[in-house]
């Protein structure tokens, strides 16, 4: 037998009962893990349905608005997650290939990359307390958008909450797999559980190669 | 469902054009070009979650049946956009009487660029 192949009673006892095949299984997994992602661009879909509505309708709103934020925060971010995606997919990679210390190390990358996005969002998220940028009734702006710049932070902090809340479950997910991975739970035959989180994570990062445009880059030539 | 046709190699040069892009849509956003702003902003994100799906989340190397969930859920979010904006766009082209015209939405009509307060 090959060293780190499966003997036939481990992959059996690995597949559920209404399985055929280890294989078969993951199939499953990796379709449902993208049918709950058509559901969650639906989710999203009626944030950003929205946003393009009073984009539409308030233009002058949302630019004077989005110059508020800081691109350098939001483009630092925005890198911080593609790299998070890139070690996502060599964590994956090395679940595949049997490298077991390769994965954890992945893992923790992409969580302490995940941090340090959630991090500078909370720092956004303070100057926006500071600077009076939080809707309601101690939303301070320049006329004429006194009113309707608080429609934009509305999406914004709609948007980038959602998001946020996303990451965090994304975190726990990963805390979750690399305990697994402590445990020599994952094999070349058996990662499906490293794949399919992986899924998740780059689905959330898409979403925010979205949002970063379109919130933070509104007509900055003027 | 390995995928061992995949090299690091390849994540990495997917990695490299995602974080160009990043700069080129930040440098892009600086320069001025009226209406087709968004459009290349919209452009570029949308290549750059291409690249996220086809390589990183390994579609390009898996059967055509995640397609067709990929594609429910494009299509599904393309009617919910498409439709909410045709109708705020057209509403203005019939005649609405006067006492609905001064709506939350749309003071001074919308899209005439009046009136934003």
């Amino acid at each position: 037998m090959q060293p780190g192949r499966l003997t036939l009673s481990e992959t059996n006892s690995l597949v559920a009962h209404q399985f055929e095949t280890l294989e078969q299984q993951h199939l499953a997994g990796w379709l449902g893990m993208w049918i709950f992602l058509a559901t969650e661009v639906m989710f999203f879909g009626g944030m950003f349905a929205g946003y393009a509505l009073y984009r539409w309708a308030y233009p002058g709103a949302f630019a004077a608005a989005s110059r508020e934020l800081e691109v350098l925060l939001g483009a630092t971010n925005t890198l911080i997650l593609i790299v998070s995606s890139l070690s996502m997919a060599l964590a994956v990679h090395s679940a595949e290939t049997g490298r077991r210390q390769r994965l954890i190390g992945f893992l923790l990358v992409t969580m302490a990359l995940g941090a340090a996005f959630l991090g500078i969002k909370g720092i956004e998220y303070l100057q926006k307390f500071e600077h009076h940028l939080v809707p309601g009734s101690g939303f301070v702006f320049a006329a004429p958008f006194q009113r309707t710049a608080q429609i934009f932070f509305s999406f914004y902090f709609a948007l980038t909450g959602m998001h946020a809340l996303h990451m965090l479950i994304g975190e726990g997910l990963l805390t979750a797999l690399v305990i697994r991975a402590w445990r020599n739970a994952f094999t070349p035959e058996h990662h499906a559980a490293v794949e399919i989180t992986g899924l998740y994570w780059h689905f959330v990062d898409i979403v925010w190669i979205f949002l970063f445009p379109l919130l933070y880059l509104i007509e900055r030539h003027r | 469902m390995t995928t061992q046709t995949i090299t690091p190699r390849m994540y990495v040069a997917v990695f490299a054009a995602l974080a160009t892009l990043t700069l080129v849509t930040t440098g892009v956003a600086y320069i001025d070009l009226g209406v087709f702003n968004p459009v290349a902003a919209l452009t570029i994100a949308v290549v750059k979650a291409t690249l996220v799906v086809l390589f990183f989340m390994h579609v390009w190397f898996r059967g055509k049946l995640t397609w067709v969930f990929i594609g429910a859920g494009v299509l599904w979010l393309a009617f919910l956009i498409a439709f909410t904006l045709s109708d705020a766009v057209t509403r203005p082209w019939i005649p609405i009487p006067t006492p609905w015209t001064g709506s939350a939405l749309y003071p001074g009509g919308p899209g005439s660029g009046g009136a934003e307060r």
